[in-house]
């Protein structure tokens, strides 16, 4: 009887390990079958006239995305004028003069905001930038963006600018430097290469939102000069070729997505890479 | 020694600004909501929550459909994500060798950064035929006939629906369980494991009664997580769950989520109550995330700080 038990732990024990793993390699295998679909599906329809033409009228075969492109690139520099400076400043506040209630509340607040559902943010851009001015434009879909952006950068900041050494500070201060002066000479660049990594995955986080942009950006088949016109994207370009019930689009869909994934993962590897292994490590 | 010390008082002030500037961003996106949804609450009260009627044409607008899809396509995700996100927590922080762990944990960032809209190509192109013709079917059939259970597999399976999106939406926070809850499990004292081992338990038994439960509360806090993920998830559901507003027990039938009915109907919404009530849905799922997300927070933090009581 004992020994049937042990026999039962035991296999217990090796089924269930196993299992664990199993499903850990599931869960990774996952990411494979997404690239691998996207490589084959988007390769076979990825042309140069992806890159360089504007969409054809419905009906017509061919045409490119070269719209939604720019416009994808437009409104990421709208969100990075908007979001950065915000988030690097409350960055800054959080860890080097922030009191104890007045942070607490904040960084409850950013965790609150990035929380947020993208559409609900897609809601409150629409209030501030589209129904004052009654149409939709690259801004709205930039302040929507921007908002986004803000939280990401406001937690990779802090936790860069924390990781600096205390020692740094206090040989600064040591040298008579001000609190300020510290800050800005030595202590945002010891921690620069973690700050520019958080920026850019949150650039790269937003750069793939589609529901913010539904109803501040809009789309465009055509291009948008300017900052006050609706302006194309690649994500809702996906989104609304993939919904259509054409073929060509349906080709032109996994295009965009291979490319869309492809800028993504980059500079999600590039500067996680970078991370680990460079500059930034050292003040980790 | 002066000068110096203004400057100081400068740039507090200046980065306190900024930082101010999030609490009021924060505070206009619920004005906002609130404000701009004021013309369906007086109108519906609190019946928008039961009422199943969704009839643009005469003004009729009830929330309960949409409350419905997303919280059945969120209960679904959850029951796959969860066993296999712990799961694959227990392997990565338990069993795999710190390097192997790591570089796993990589991937599975990488497959969180994924865009939702990628995940609802693949969702329209590849789960939804796959649904149609091989996992529905087969479900149907396993399913079908047992009791209780049998209600949730009834055909019609059109291959959009609530289990379709659920599966698309089990994808997309499974990473979120896993890197949360390993980060927990990890944080569990060695001493807990060694005695459990010590006192003849097989590694699995360890795990399984020692560490698990001594981490719950922050494995709880990553569910929580990812819940508030799921809630708020649009593109990829938008795709693949038919949009429809109706309320069906069985899960293969097509529905529609919060999220995807603001994301389908706010442009063409013709009329002031019209958007004022997509604006309320939106207030309700702000709502809902935002509850789940305070109350993970708190789970996660709790454990870490050397949390866990013991079971």
């Amino acid at each position: 009887m004992n020994r049937l038990r042990l026999i039962w732990r035991k296999s217990l024990n090796v089924v269930a390990l196993t299992l664990t793993g199993v499903a850990a390699l599931a869960v990774v295998s996952i990411l494979f079958l997404i690239l691998g679909y996207l490589i084959y599906n988007g390769g076979k329809s990825l042309s140069w006239d992806f890159f360089t033409k504007l969409p054809k009228p419905v009906g017509e075969t061919g045409g490119g995305m070269a719209n939604a492109i720019v416009g994808s690139l437009k409104l990421l520099l709208l969100a990075a004028l908007m979001g950065i400076p915000v988030g690097l400043m409350a960055g800054v506040y959080l860890a080097e003069f922030g009191g104890k209630t007045f942070s607490f509340v904040i960084r409850y607040t950013t965790d609150l905001l990035n929380g947020v559902p993208s559409i609900v943010i897609g809601i409150f851009a629409y209030s501030l930038a589209v129904l004052p001015v009654k149409h939709f434009s690259a801004l709205a879909g930039g302040v929507a963006l921007g908002i986004m952006v803000i939280p990401i950068t406001v937690r990779s900041t802090e936790q860069f600018l924390r990781a600096v050494p205390g020692t740094l500070r206090e040989g600064a201060m040591a040298l008579g430097a001000s609190k300020w002066k510290t800050i800005a000479t030595v202590i945002l660049p010891a921690a620069k290469g973690g700050i520019i990594t958080g920026v850019l995955l949150a650039l790269a986080r937003v750069a793939g939102e589609t529901a913010p942009l539904l109803f501040t950006a809009f789309s465009n088949r055509f291009w948008s000069p300017g900052w006050s016109q609706p302006i194309a994207s690649l994500p809702v370009m996906i989104y609304t070729y993939a919904i259509a019930p054409y073929d060509d689009w349906h080709r032109q869909a996994w295009a965009a997505g291979l490319v869309l994934l492809a800028l993504v993962l980059v500079a999600n590897v590039g500067t996680r890479l970078a991370l680990s292994r460079g500059g930034a490590a050292r003040s980790v | 020694m002066q000068r110096l010390r203004h400057g100081d008082e400068v740039a507090h002030l200046l980065t306190l600004i900024f930082a101010a500037l999030i609490l009021l961003l924060t505070s206009m996106l619920v004005y906002e909501l609130w404000v701009n949804s004021h013309l369906s609450r007086t109108k519906f009260g609190w019946m928008f929550f039961w009422t199943r009627v969704w009839d643009p044409i005469f003004n009729n607008f009830g929330a309960a459909p949409f409350i419905y899809g997303t919280l059945v396509t969120s209960i679904v995700s959850l029951v796959i994500a969860v066993p296999l996100g712990l799961a694959a927590a227990i392997f990565l922080s338990e069993l795999a060798p710190r390097k192997i762990s790591d570089t796993i944990s990589f991937l599975i960032d990488l497959l969180a950064a994924v865009p939702s809209v990628i995940y609802g190509l693949l969702g329209i192109f590849i789960v939804v035929p796959l649904m149609r013709t091989e996992i529905g079917p087969h479900l149907i059939k396993w399913f079908g006939h047992v009791p209780y259970l049998s209600v949730l597999f009834k055909p019609p399976n059109y291959g959009v629906g609530f289990f379709t999106a659920g599966i698309v939406l089990a994808i997309m926070v499974v990473p979120f369980i896993i890197s949360v809850s390993r980060e927990v499990l990890l944080t569990v004292p060695r001493e807990q494991r060694e005695a459990a081992l010590a006192l003849g338990a097989t590694h699995w038994e360890s795990t399984w009664k020692v560490v698990v439960p001594w981490a719950r509360t922050g494995i709880m806090g990553s569910i929580f997580l990812a819940l508030a993920r799921a809630l708020g998830e649009t593109m990829a559901v938008t795709m693949v769950i038919g949009n429809d507003p109706k309320i069906a027990a069985s899960l293969f039938a097509p529905g529609y989520t919060i999220a995807a009915v603001i994301a389908n109907e706010f442009t063409e919404a013709t009329g002031d109550l019209y958007l004022s009530a997509l604006i309320e849905l939106g207030l309700v799922l702000f709502l809902m995330t935002f509850i789940l997300n305070g109350l993970a927070r708190i789970m996660i933090v709790a454990t870490e700080r050397g949390g866990g009581q013991p079971a």
